[in-house]
């Protein structure tokens, strides 16, 4: 890891010299050792807070919906999740790319503060990584016990750069993506609505899921305007938490790349992805295998159709 | 108020195309085939205007059921409106039923302007499967209920 | 003082339960909030905090204020308020206890809220002493002793055993009406308490610098080149000030049932683009001018209004759940210090 931020620093300070790009999209320390937030750096000399270790967890993507607006290109780095969000805004034209100079870095999965904590660790004074364990503190974790819900099922490959830091270390995934899915495809209606009554009834409605999303780009959302007559600011009735969700999910059905952000920045831990993977796993079974984020070309499964897809009341096999 | 709500029918709403279904529910009226009149008809201008939020809607002011109409696979006014309307609404009832939300309160149906009779059959029999299944309890929002 | 061991302590939530509404910490779906106590909750009084803050008992996220039913061409106006049962809540830390106080500055202070002086009246609180406080806990900072909470009653879990004192009225009536308690004398309380107070000294953010926040060079505060930068990764959402227990602002919005309108209010976030928005629109027109708004409020416009009372209890929520790791505790060590 240690080395993949030299090489990373590196780069940035050769592109910043030369003039190639006035910013640089990163990571920056924190105050506990694993609380690195997202930073847009100026100057060589501000690269002394840029770090990348085993806790960058945070997608960079959205965060380039508005600053490859802005003057001077911006030179961002895109772990391999990051780069299908990216793929999937300059789909949907949300990112000027003229102004992007991307660097794909490689991941292993990235730390889960929660996890860490869980294991009494608050403070992290310091950190290495192999491909399949962490260390903190000293003390030796396997990467499945510790990183990100997001990172034990992912498969994705770097897409998309300019440039690539990597050094051919790539972690394979500890689960399958469905299976939580699946479980609660396979239980009565009762249990699932029991399930989400109870995960829903902790909403609330901060946003977070929302905001974080990079899928989630309209300049005005539908819950924040006023006139749509659904604008809520709270759940004043457990109706808003179910309308609220289905929604958000729905809107970026087809769109989400599986990014995982929703479930990590959600403050009650509601298990937001799952209803975005069910969309994603009735797509792949309706109307063929599809990965969000993949290509910067190909017709989205909601914006596409064939004329023998299934009728919606025979989607459970039959009226 | 408070009597009505003794005896509370089954109310359903149902989002019906200009173009075909709406005018099949015309002519099962001039035909005088008859219908449930707690079938509430919203005329949309194609199947895929319903956002997936009128149906969320129409279940929070008190629906028990919504349907949603629109002209056969094919014949779409605007060509191929119906196909994407398939594929929104598939996913979203999926999503329902993922919820835990009854799969039997929402439905799609195509009704050309021809199928009269079929529209008084299809609104018979999905008013008769929302009466069995009862008032909307997992999609209500109890503030529109007094 | 009194006590009752820990593997009896259901046998406490009961008899409580049974003659007032009981509020503690309980896990639903893996979060832990403060919820009624109903028989077959998971309550989790060992987690030092629940993810709302206290603050909802008396200033719920949303709370019905009216409701105006039509009928005919008549309007019936109907008072929605909730009438405030006598109520106990149960294991409140010394930062939540502490934003009471930040919280009636806003609210008891003329005009009153009756809403929240109603709740406020009718709650008797016991306070629980952090056994384990967290890393990013910094309430010494403002004045906090978490390890001797000053609520009605004062509870101390000392090894197995919780210990009980009164130190108000309410809280001595609420005590003696318990038969599942057993006198003692306190034995480990100080002791405990001592060993507290050695924990919260070795946090890494107990010695943060406020000298620069007096209100006095405000506007050299507000146009600190640093804002930029340190709103940089703010998304927008409102998890800071949703979990915040001295975030007090709040939307009053109409909702349009079947017959009427029910007109409620809810609490709102700084953080958000519609935030006080007017008939033109919002006056703070990018998320540095909100994010700047949050923390100038509660370091810098709050104490100048309020005799040097700062918007901040040193919970640490936001420092725990912040998506993106932003936090009042990057705001005081960049701009508290002396320059």
């Amino acid at each position: 890891m240690q080395r993949l931020k030299t090489a990373m620093i590196e780069k940035a300070t050769a592109l910043l010299t030369s003039g190639e790009v006035s910013k640089v999209l990163g990571w920056k320390k924190g105050e506990l050792g694993f609380d690195v937030e997202p930073a847009v750096f100026t100057s060589v000399d501000s690269l002394v807070d840029f770090t990348y270790d085993a806790f960058c967890g945070a997608n960079l993507s959205k965060y380039l919906v508005e600053e490859s607006k802005k003057e001077g290109k911006i030179l961002v780095f895109l772990k391999p999740c990051d780069s299908y969000s990216f793929n999937q805004l300059i789909k949907e034209h949300r990112i000027k790319k003229e102004n992007v100079y991307t660097v794909g870095i490689e991941c292993q999965g990235k730390v889960d503060p929660y996890k860490l904590k869980e294991n009494g660790i608050e403070f992290v004074t310091d950190a290495s990584e192999t491909v399949d364990t962490v260390t903190v503190n000293g003390k030796e974790f396997k990467k499945e016990e510790i990183i990100l819900g997001k990172c034990l099922t992912c498969t994705k490959k770097l897409l998309s750069y300019d440039d690539v830091i990597s050094f051919n270390e790539k972690r394979e995934p500890s689960l399958d993506r469905f299976e939580m899915v699946k479980k609660l495809e396979a239980m009565t209606a009762d249990e699932r609505y029991a399930f989400w009554k109870d995960q829903l009834s902790n909403c609330i409605r901060c946003n977070a899921c929302r905001n974080v999303c990079p899928a989630c780009t309209c300049t005005k959302c539908v819950f924040d305007n006023d006139n749509s007559g659904i604008a809520s600011k709270a759940n004043s009735d457990s109706f808003e938490e179910k309308m609220f969700h289905i929604i958000r999910a729905f809107h970026v059905a087809g769109r989400c790349t599986d990014c995982g952000e929703c479930s990590r920045v959600c403050p009650q831990h509601i298990p937001l992805h799952l209803l975005n993977r069910k969309f994603i796993s009735d797509i792949d079974r309706l109307y063929g295998e599809y990965q969000a984020g993949e290509d910067t070309e190909s017709k989205g499964p909601l914006t596409n159709y064939t004329t023998g897809d299934v009728d919606p009341s025979d989607v459970f096999g039959g009226k | 108020m408070q009597e009505m709500n003794n005896e509370k029918k089954p109310l359903i709403v149902a989002f019906c195309c200009n173009w075909c279904s709406y005018a099949g529910a015309d002519l099962a009226g001039s035909s005088r085939l008859s219908y449930p009149a707690d079938v509430k008809i919203i005329r949309v201008p194609c199947s895929c205007r319903v956002n997936p939020m009128f149906i969320l809607k129409a279940f929070q002011r008190g629906a028990d059921g919504v349907i949603i109409c629109g002209c056969h696979p094919g014949d779409c006014h605007y060509t191929t409106g119906n196909y994407y309307a398939r594929r929104r609404m598939s996913l979203l009832f999926s999503m329902l039923d993922y919820l835990g939300i009854e799969r039997e309160r929402t439905r799609v149906e195509w009704v050309s302007a021809a199928e009269g009779a079929k529209f008084s059959a299809v609104m018979n029999d999905f008013a008769g499967k929302i009466a069995e299944l009862g008032e909307n309890k997992r999609l209500e929002d109890l503030r529109c209920k007094d | 003082m009194k006590k009752i061991a820990l593997s009896n302590i259901d046998l406490l939530y009961k008899e409580i339960a049974g003659a007032q509404e009981l509020y503690l910490p309980v896990k639903v779906a893996g979060a832990t909030n403060f919820k009624k106590f109903e028989d077959g909750v998971e309550v989790d009084i060992k987690s030092l905090q629940t993810v709302k803050s206290a603050k909802d008992l008396f200033f719920p996220q949303s709370e019905d204020m009216m409701e105006f039913k039509t009928s005919g061409k008549s309007i019936e106006v109907i008072d929605a308020r909730k009438k405030a049962e006598p109520f106990v809540l149960f294991g409140v830390r010394g930062c939540d206890l502490k934003s009471f106080e930040v919280l009636d500055k806003v609210f008891l202070a003329e005009p009153v809220d009756t809403m929240y002086q109603a709740k406020r009246e009718a709650v008797t609180v016991v306070t629980l002493a952090c056994n384990n406080p967290e890393t990013s806990c910094f309430c010494k900072v403002f004045g906090v002793d978490a390890s001797n909470p000053k609520g009605d009653v004062q509870a101390t879990i000392v090894s197995d055993e919780m210990h009980f004192e009164a130190l108000t009225e309410k809280g001595e009536k609420l005590l003696s009406s318990l038969k599942c308690l057993e006198d003692c004398e306190g034995k480990g309380v100080e002791e405990e308490k001592a060993q507290i107070k050695e924990k919260i000294d070795a946090l890494p953010f107990v010695n943060l610098d406020l000298t620069n926040f007096k209100g006095e060079n405000l506007m050299e505060l507000f146009n600190r080149p640093e804002w930029e930068e340190l709103s940089k990764a703010c998304l927008g959402c409102g998890t800071c000030t949703f979990v915040c227990p001295t975030c007090q602002c709040f939307d009053i919005r109409d909702f349009q049932t079947n017959a009427g309108v029910k007109r409620f209010r809810c609490w709102d976030s700084c953080m958000y683009s519609e935030f006080t928005k007017m008939a033109a629109e919002n006056p703070r027109k990018n998320q540095m001018q909100r994010y700047r708004q949050r923390f100038m409020h509660k370091l810098c416009y709050f104490p100048s209004n309020n005799d040097g009372e700062y918007g901040c209890v040193g919970c640490g929520r936001c420092v725990k759940k912040c998506p993106q790791s932003l936090n009042i505790v990057k705001v005081i060590k960049k701009l508290g210090g002396n320059k």
